[in-house]
């Protein structure tokens, strides 16, 4: 399998904080950037001095061994739990006290290892769900059913049928998102995360229980998200195919340490990522 | 037309809108035929504020997804504050038609104020929590209109807690008694206020299920992790579902109320908030027309079997069982979703 090529390639050059960002992003403020983020559960850290960069159209991967505190890290950016230590800057802002629903605002969108839709809505409604804080009116026009009510509807109608074009999925607009097959709420999941309109996109395991032509096809499908949008994305994945065919920069987690930072070709090659995958080398 | 038809949601709008009607005109032509017993003709409007405050609490248990134990509490606001309304503006309303509208909308203001108090502690806890706080807040309501004393003279309104000490003029009156609720109230609900009533109150839910706010609260049921996550902020929108439900009850309470002539704190307690639950749980979470029927049927029942009535309370239980036991059974689960699935084949 194959690298994935995209319109606007470019090689990484490495940044102060001794992580990589693509250079055609170097000169505008990183999406992200965390500096000595860190979190303990009672007596247990499960991770620590985690920094981290990424550009503003980049495709970043997250990859370690299982528990090694790669979806922690999500929940931190994505405040589901709230730093013990270390600062996370979104667009050069600090995020320091703000919660779930004012990081969506703020422009991240996630999707979960666990997939969690709204099994008992259809999936046009999941999708328009997404659109919640862009597409407003107020509870009495949609009561009442006043003008402002139809002409935003049909605008989110509209926008939900193009996202959802994006992985062929405008024809199940009206199925109930819990009776999707799996890589369709899968990727439900993802669409209704780019409904929210966001400057970075977190995908935890997209591509987990998909066969290798469907994580092809979601291959190539992230790419064409990146370029059509213009934004970051981040990816956790244990398919190797996936983060080394698409991701520009990748991190490697341990114990919830950071054990190395690169590209695709320096992680392969990196002693370190090979022992703490495959165990150490026997002496002699 | 053909569209709108194939809309499956809108479809059973329709049709739970058609029933009403359907129904509404159906009793009114056996009433005037003089085909109906004064018994059965006096339950008309009890019907309906039952059949409101089904629907309402499925507002808050099938759409909101938390079960609510102290519903009859905002019935019982709405009751004693729609018939002051009532009482007080008599003289100064006499349309009994106009009057009998702003109590029900006094009615529901305070229900909903109320509704609002109580959902600020009551929002933040989930589940079994929340039932049981609900239940208290019930009780609490209930509590203070029996110890409630409103007076109305030239002066204007006296109110006290505890004692009457309301010291009313000459020529003043004494509206809300404490423990002896209102009496002498001036019977204003009719039948098809009722109605104009279920009907208002299915509008306003139906829409507003399918509008931006009532679907935040459904993904919040659903799942409230994912939700938070595409920044849908938890209590303010759940406030907006439980208020409206609230409101629906208070009128509910003031047309209940309005139907009689004398009404008591102790009618609207905890039995009254199980009882609208068993309604709900009969006609289905989240199924409103199932609602409308079960509090139909099981308001005429114990009528119906009126020497039976010390087994009233038998009866319901064995009913509410037996539909618990007959939902979760797998087999007529599969029985149920196979007719189904051939009757959508014959459709197709």
């Amino acid at each position: 399998m194959g690298k994935v090529k995209s319109k606007n390639e470019s090689p990484l050059v490495p940044v102060p904080s001794t992580s990589y960002i693509p250079q055609r992003d170097l000169d505008k403020t990183p999406i992200l950037e965390t500096r000595y983020l860190g979190i303990d559960f009672g007596g247990l850290t499960a991770v620590d001095d985690f920094n981290l960069t990424i550009g503003r159209t980049e495709i970043a991967g997250l990859i370690g061994p299982n528990g090694a505190g790669k979806t922690t890290v999500f929940n931190l950016i994505t405040k589901v739990y709230q730093p013990t230590r270390g600062t996370i800057l979104l667009d050069g802002r600090d995020t320091q006290g703000m919660n779930t629903v004012q990081i969506s605002k703020a422009g991240i969108a996630r999707t979960f290892q666990n997939i969690r839709l709204f099994d008992s809505l259809s999936v046009e409604d999941n999708v328009k769900l997404g659109m919640h804080n862009s597409i407003k009116y107020s509870m009495a026009s949609g009561i009442f059913r006043l003008p402002a009510y139809w002409r935003r509807e049909k605008v989110a109608h509209e926008r939900a049928m193009e996202l959802l074009s994006i992985f062929d999925m405008q024809d199940m607009g009206k199925m109930q998102a819990g009776s999707l097959p799996y890589g369709a709420q899968r990727r439900l999941e993802i669409v209704r995360a780019l409904a929210t309109n966001p400057s970075l996109l977190l995908l935890d395991e997209p591509a987990a229980g998909m066969n290798p032509s469907e994580t092809y096809e979601l291959m190539e499908n992230i790419v064409k998200i990146r370029d059509t949008f213009q934004i970051a994305i981040m990816l956790i994945e244990h398919d190797m195919s996936l983060v080394m065919g698409i991701c520009e920069g990748i991190c490697v987690l341990n114990f919830g340490k950071v054990i190395a930072k690169g590209t695709p070709e320096d992680i392969q090659s990196n002693p370190v990522v090979i022992e703490a995958y495959l165990g150490k080398k026997k002496e002699g | 037309m053909k569209n709108l038809l194939h809309n499956k949601n809108l479809r059973s709008q329709l049709l739970t809108y058609g029933f009403v009607i359907v129904a509404f005109a159906v009793l009114q032509l056996i009433a005037a035929g003089g085909g109906m017993s004064s018994s059965l003709k006096g339950m008309l409007v009890p019907i309906c504020a039952y059949v409101v405050m089904a629907v309402s609490l499925n507002l808050t248990v099938g759409v909101l997804g938390e079960l609510s134990l102290g519903h009859a509490g905002f019935m019982s606001v709405g009751a004693f504050m729609g018939v002051t309304a009532a009482i007080s503006l008599q003289s100064a309303v006499p349309a009994p038609g106009l009057r009998l509208f702003i109590a029900l909308v006094v009615g529901a203001v305070f229900a909903a104020v109320v509704g609002f108090l109580v959902g600020i502690p009551v929002l933040r806890l989930k589940g079994d929590y929340l039932a049981i706080v609900t239940l208290a807040f019930g009780e609490i309501i209930k509590s203070i209109f029996n110890n409630l004393y409103i007076g109305l003279d030239a002066r204007g309104f006296h109110v006290s807690l505890l004692q009457d000490r309301t010291n009313l003029e000459q020529g003043g009156r004494l509206i809300l008694g404490g423990p002896m609720g209102i009496s002498g109230i001036q019977k204003l609900s009719t039948f098809l206020a009722g109605v104009i009533l279920i009907l208002v109150c299915l509008f306003v839910i139906f829409n507003y299920v399918n509008s931006r706010t009532g679907r935040a609260v459904m993904a919040l049921r659903d799942n409230r992790i994912a939700a938070e996550s595409i920044g849908i902020s938890a209590t303010r929108h759940k406030m907006t579902a439980f208020v409206l439900s609230a409101a629906m009850a208070g009128a509910a309470g003031a047309l209940f109320a309005l139907n009689y002539s004398t009404v008591v704190p102790n009618k609207f307690d905890f039995n009254t908030s199980i009882l609208v639950l068993v309604f709900v749980v009969l006609g289905g979470l989240g199924n409103m027309f199932g609602s409308i029927l079960a509090a139909t049927a099981l308001t005429i029942l114990p009528e119906v079997l009126r020497e039976f009535q010390d087994y009233r309370m038998l009866i319901y239980a064995i009913v509410l069982i037996l539909v618990m036991l007959g939902t979760n059974n797998a087999k007529l689960r599969s029985l149920f979703e196979k007719l189904r699935r051939r009757r959508r084949e014959e459709q197709s």
